[in-house]
């Protein structure tokens, strides 16, 4: 690519910006790094923070060479979509909003409009004002860029987090020997009381279990369908042949329940675990002995 | 006194995450009237039928929560709006068991149980509004001071 000399004649707008860039780059990541945004992220040196705002300079230059400058898309951006994301990132966990760090993006530009004016005061008004236009363009491109992928890394992180939450919502703890229990928490919604009645219905063939409990003091809404979904898996456990206890239903969801109009009536049900296990303890003919105040502290 | 602030809301309801919203909206704006736990629990569950055949069968909607007052009583009205196929046959709607989406065939009709004033208008083909109220229901000992 030949090199433009300064105060040549004027290629295109775009291809003046992009040997600017190229001209200025080292100058451009000077002062870049005195900015917030990278003094702020790249706090071991500032050697590191002008390397970042180089590769940023790069990249401009790269999509101005491309003519692209109002693509987001463009080729140039995707080597430092990374870098951009993990500046975002750091800034987001400084405590700064959106808002805040894309004016932190937009401060980037004045510095830069400064050394291109410096360094076109040979070219016409007409040209510097063609040049400063889609250096603009090209700048707000970039802030485009960092907003998008900031967003997509918020929108990943909500996947892993949708998906983490179906997991850690279903344990299934083993009480006694036969005796297996589920604490539901939170909304049953469809996708989770699938799980929760996979995962029981698991426990049950492994642990070879008589008694499943299925605890709802963390539900803290049963609606008709909370309710059929119970229903539904404490008929599947029978049919394995476990009998099913439904604990932990207070007093408010008793009486909404009532009102409600739905018919339990085929379900066990407990007012605590403690009961449902003790009533599991006394089906399975386990007898609990409790011990005299003077030999509590022998065993 | 409550503020209306807090208590009024457009809620839409367009997928499962929305009927987590509606409920937990529901059951702060009940909480800040001074509804008791029960009372909210129903209204919460009301709420939670109302808005999931809002979502179920019209397709989508929205909900609106609003402060009402009469005679010095604070009350909660909520609105369940849909532009879907409306019902065509209100009493078979609201009759237990019965169920034209695979459920318990309860939603309905529980949710007028739950709430004090229940009202249903529907229009085939145009949509259905579910409009409905409860009051805050306070011990007769306790006297307001003026």
């Amino acid at each position: 690519m030949p090199e433009h000399e300064a105060g040549g004649s004027l290629g295109t707008p775009t291809h003046e910006v992009r040997d600017f860039l190229r001209r200025r780059r080292e100058q451009i990541a000077q002062r870049w790094a005195d900015e917030p945004l990278f003094r702020t992220v790249f706090t071991v040196s500032r050697d590191e923070a002008v390397e970042a705002g180089k590769a940023v300079v790069d990249a401009l230059a790269q999509v101005a060479d491309a003519q692209r400058v109002e693509d987001p898309d463009a080729a140039g951006f995707s080597a430092v979509r990374e870098q951009l994301a993990r500046m975002g990132a750091a800034r987001s966990r400084a405590g700064l909003s959106a808002t805040q760090v894309a004016s932190e993006l937009a401060a980037l530009r004045p510095p830069v409009e400064n050394l291109l004016v410096a360094d076109l005061d040979q070219a016409s008004p007409e040209g510097l004002r063609e040049c400063s236009t889609t250096l603009t363009v090209l700048m707000g491109t970039l802030r485009l860029v960092a907003m998008q992928t900031a967003l997509s890394e918020v929108q990943a992180l909500t996947d892993r987090q949708r998906l983490q939450l179906l997991e850690v919502a279903t344990p299934v703890i083993k009480l006694w020997d036969g005796i297996v229990a589920v604490p539901l928490i939170g909304t049953l919604d469809s996708a989770r009381s699938q799980v929760v009645m996979e995962t029981l219905l698991n426990a049950v063939v492994e642990q070879h279990a008589r008694f499943a409990i299925l605890d709802i003091t963390g539900v803290p809404t049963v609606d008709s369908l909370v309710a059929q979904h119970l229903m539904k898996t404490v008929a599947a456990a029978r049919l394995m042949g476990a009998e099913c206890v439904v604990s932990g239903i207070r007093p408010a969801i008793a009486q909404t329940i009532v009102h409600l109009g739905l018919d339990l009536g085929t379900v066990k049900t407990r007012a605590s675990l403690a009961d449902a296990l003790g009533y599991c303890l006394h089906e399975l003919g386990t007898n609990i002995v409790h011990t005299a105040p003077d030999g509590a502290g022998r065993r | 006194m409550p503020t209306a602030a807090g208590v009024e809301a457009r809620l839409p309801i367009r997928s499962d995450m929305d009927l987590v919203w509606v409920r937990q909206h529901v059951r702060q704006a009940a909480a800040q009237l001074g509804f008791g736990l029960v009372d909210q629990t129903k209204l919460v569950t009301a709420a939670s039928e109302l808005a999931r055949n809002t979502l179920v069968h019209g397709g989508g909607g929205l909900m609106e929560a609003s402060h009402v007052t009469t005679g010095g009583a604070d009350g909660l009205r909520l609105a369940f709006s849909d532009s879907g196929p409306g019902i065509p046959d209100l009493d078979r709607a609201l009759s237990d068991g019965y169920t034209s989406g695979g459920g318990l065939g309860m939603g309905l009709g529980g949710a007028r149980r739950l709430v004090h004033d229940f009202e249903v208008e529907s229009v085939p083909g145009s949509g259905t509004t579910v409009r409905v109220t409860s009051w805050v229901t306070r011990p007769p000992r306790q006297r307001e001071d003026v």
